[in-house]
């Protein structure tokens, strides 16, 4: 298993090995450490390798990931898993902003919580976050799931598109467009499942509830203009 | 003799005038502010106000046709592994596939190929028609970031971090449900007719010190190849050009108030955003004031009509200019053979700007297939090819006149400006004078 001691190798060496591997390399598990808050550290990986960051990170840590599952065995700065296409990212500690924007396939499980604008822009990817999420979060979100097994902040799902988002614990606010909907089985399925892929096993999935868009602002009418803000 | 009262010529207001009547009874009558595609129309300092000098006792001018003026220019050099290299110093702005038919990008790929150039996407992804046909093309990386996605990020031969546009600094995207066909839908994420509109800030960074760190980002998922262009709106040109050097952007693009938009509020377009003739110099003196000028490069955009306005914009310090409206007149946008029809939209040739409704007669602004299927791409890509083609000769015909080997050799030295104003902006002498407005506070 290759070890990328941060502290004795230049990121683009690091970043330059990851964007190497191929399918079916022998390389398929990558241990970091020493990564010291770096910025953009294994960004635009596209290979099913799993890689451990042992320590905490700076901005866009696995960006626009593809196949790779990476766990941060510390916390994420802003953007982690921005953009991403495919494969899983889970943050054992908390998240910054824009955690998961616009993400577009794959799965990120934040163990701690996230901070404002979770999920924003989000186009397809799926998102557990075990604890509370920050205002703004999930932005006009436009496709994909985000659990929430705590609290969500202020103006969750803003202008939001046909993301549909579960938060178990209290929103402080619903922002422009977003409306609670009743949860049916199959809205309970598809947490369950997520649930489960994320490794949470002490939380049930009745216990959460939806919300989307209210889809009133998707065409402008002049009446609806106060809620343009 | 008698007198009677003699009558007055009825006079219309110039502040209420026959558009700003007619618009109070638009938005009465409808209830939203009006939208149309284009940049600015209202008049402004432009190129028009400056003029070359050429060459007299003390210059003496190259041979036409005989000695060589090149008009190559190498954009990215900073940072780049692959910087692009272009045969001449126009390039096709970002334009989206959704607001532009799939055959109108791939014109403006298959145009900007032959002449040498780049082309450039916009808000909607990069289409296969336009990554097919486009030798050199630039993806631009919007705040929406509809359809952006790594694989094609690797396929694009440079990055364009786009901040803000000169028709609408400050605005977001703007597609609306008529031309959100299934493909367009499926390109952006979102269902299909729905008013699209887009972010006006980036969803993951926000300010200098965030870009930098993004730049950093994309730098590392290229592998350091790409040039990284940051193109901002005409608005504080001095200190954003600073600011994208500090970024660490190979490229910077400043777009002026008459560059185009596929749909924005007239309202916006008209009163948001700097001339482009004002925008250059500050663009300009920024750069040389940190020591970047000709090693990051300053493109130039906003109204380049012809080669006179290449060579102004290059005299005053531009590596390069991008053409967006021009390139589409080029196809054949607005072109008098389709007047009728443009009457019966209550317009005329010329003045069609309703981009956003989707019922362009030439084809181009538009996704429907039986209008779209009007723009042959290979006869419009040719069409496209032989506009920059003229502009380069016209541009190469002043600098030789004004005795220059190389487009980039042309300086503020062989202009000279018609108006106080333009003088001022372009900071070269009213003609005549050795007057530059605001010299002494420079």
């Amino acid at each position: 298993m290759p070890t990328v001691d941060l502290a004795a190798t230049e990121l683009r060496a690091l970043n330059q090995a990851l964007h190497e591997l191929s399918d079916g390399t022998n390389e398929s598990r990558w241990e970091i450490v020493n990564p010291r808050g770096s910025h953009a550290v294994a960004v635009g990986v596209n290979a099913p390798v799993e890689i451990d960051i042992r320590g905490s990170l700076g901005y866009y840590c696995a960006g626009m990931n593809r196949r790779a599952k990476i766990t941060v065995h510390g916390s994420v700065g802003p953007g982690v898993a921005e953009n991403m296409m495919s494969g899983e990212v889970v943050v054992k500690g908390d998240a910054s902003q824009y955690a998961g924007a616009t993400g577009q396939g794959g799965l990120l499980v934040i163990e701690g919580n996230a901070s404002s604008r979770c999920g924003i822009s989000m186009k397809g990817i799926d998102i557990v976050v075990r604890g509370n999420i920050g205002h703004m979060s999930a932005f006009m979100a436009q496709a994909g799931h985000l659990v929430v097994c705590g609290n969500a902040g202020d103006a969750l799902g803003d202008s939001i598109y046909e993301a549909k988002l579960f938060v178990r614990g209290s929103v402080k606010s619903l922002g422009a467009d977003c409306i609670e909907k009743p949860m049916r089985p199959e809205h309970i399925e598809v947490v369950a499942k997520l649930l489960d892929r994320a490794g949470i096993t002490d939380i049930k999935a009745q216990e959460f509830r939806r919300y989307g868009s209210a889809r009133k602002l998707y065409n402008f009418n002049i009446d609806h203009a106060d809620a343009y803000g | 003799m008698s007198y009677t009262n003699p009558p007055t010529v009825p006079r219309k207001s110039h502040t209420f005038d026959d558009y700003t009547l007619s618009e109070i009874r638009r938005a009465a009558t409808t209830g939203i502010y009006d939208i149309r595609g284009a940049g600015a129309k209202r008049k402004v300092p432009h190129f028009d106000d400056l003029l070359f000098l050429g060459a007299s006792m003390s210059r003496y001018p190259l041979e036409g046709y005989r000695e060589r003026c090149d008009t190559d220019v190498v954009l990215g050099s900073r940072h780049a592994k692959k910087p692009l290299h272009l045969k001449i110093p126009i390039t096709i702005a970002g334009m989206s596939f959704g607001s532009l038919s799939a055959n109108a990008k791939e014109a403006l790929g298959r145009g900007a190929t032959i002449a040498g150039t780049s082309t450039t996407t916009g808000d909607g992804g990069m289409s296969p028609e336009e990554r097919g046909q486009s030798k050199t093309l630039v993806y631009q990386y919007l705040p929406s970031r509809y359809g952006m996605n790594p694989e094609d990020l690797l396929k694009a031969d440079a990055i364009e971090i786009v901040i803000g546009q000169g028709a609408k600094p400050g605005g977001g995207g703007m597609l609306l449900g008529q031309k959100i066909t299934d493909r367009v839908a499926a390109m952006r994420t979102l269902p299909k007719g729905i008013d699209q509109r887009s972010a006006s800030r980036h969803p993951d960074w926000t300010g200098p010190d965030d870009l930098e760190i993004k730049i950093l980002e994309l730098r590392e998922i290229t592998d350091w190849q790409k040039p990284i262009f940051v193109k901002v709106g005409g608005a504080r040109p001095y200190y954003d050009v600073a600011l994208a050097v500090k970024s660490g952007a190979d490229v910077i693009v400043v777009d002026g108030m008459q560059g185009g938009t596929a749909a924005t509020q007239e309202v916006f377009i008209e009163n948001v955003g700097m001339p482009t003739l004002a925008c250059i110099r500050p663009a300009v003196q920024a750069l040389q004031d940190l020591g970047m000028h000709r090693k990051v490069q300053l493109i130039i955009s906003g109204g380049i009509r012809n080669g006179g306005d290449v060579a102004k914009a290059l005299a005053l310090g531009a590596d390069a200019v991008s053409i967006g409206t021009a390139a589409l007149v080029a196809l054949g946008d607005n072109d008098p053979t389709h007047e009728a029809e443009y009457e019966k939209l209550g317009t005329t040739a010329g003045a069609y700007d309703d981009w956003h409704e989707g019922k362009d007669p030439a084809g181009i602004t538009t996704q429907d297939p039986e209008l779209m299927a009007r723009l042959d791409p290979v006869l419009a890509g040719r069409r496209l090819a032989n506009y920059l083609k003229v502009m380069t000769l016209e541009a190469q015909t002043i600098a030789r006149a004004c005795g220059h080997n190389h487009l980039h050799n042309l300086e503020p030295e062989d202009l000279c400006a018609l108006t106080v104003e333009a003088a001022a902006m372009a900071r070269v002498p009213l003609a005549g004078t050795d007057w530059i407005p605001g010299r002494d506070r420079l």
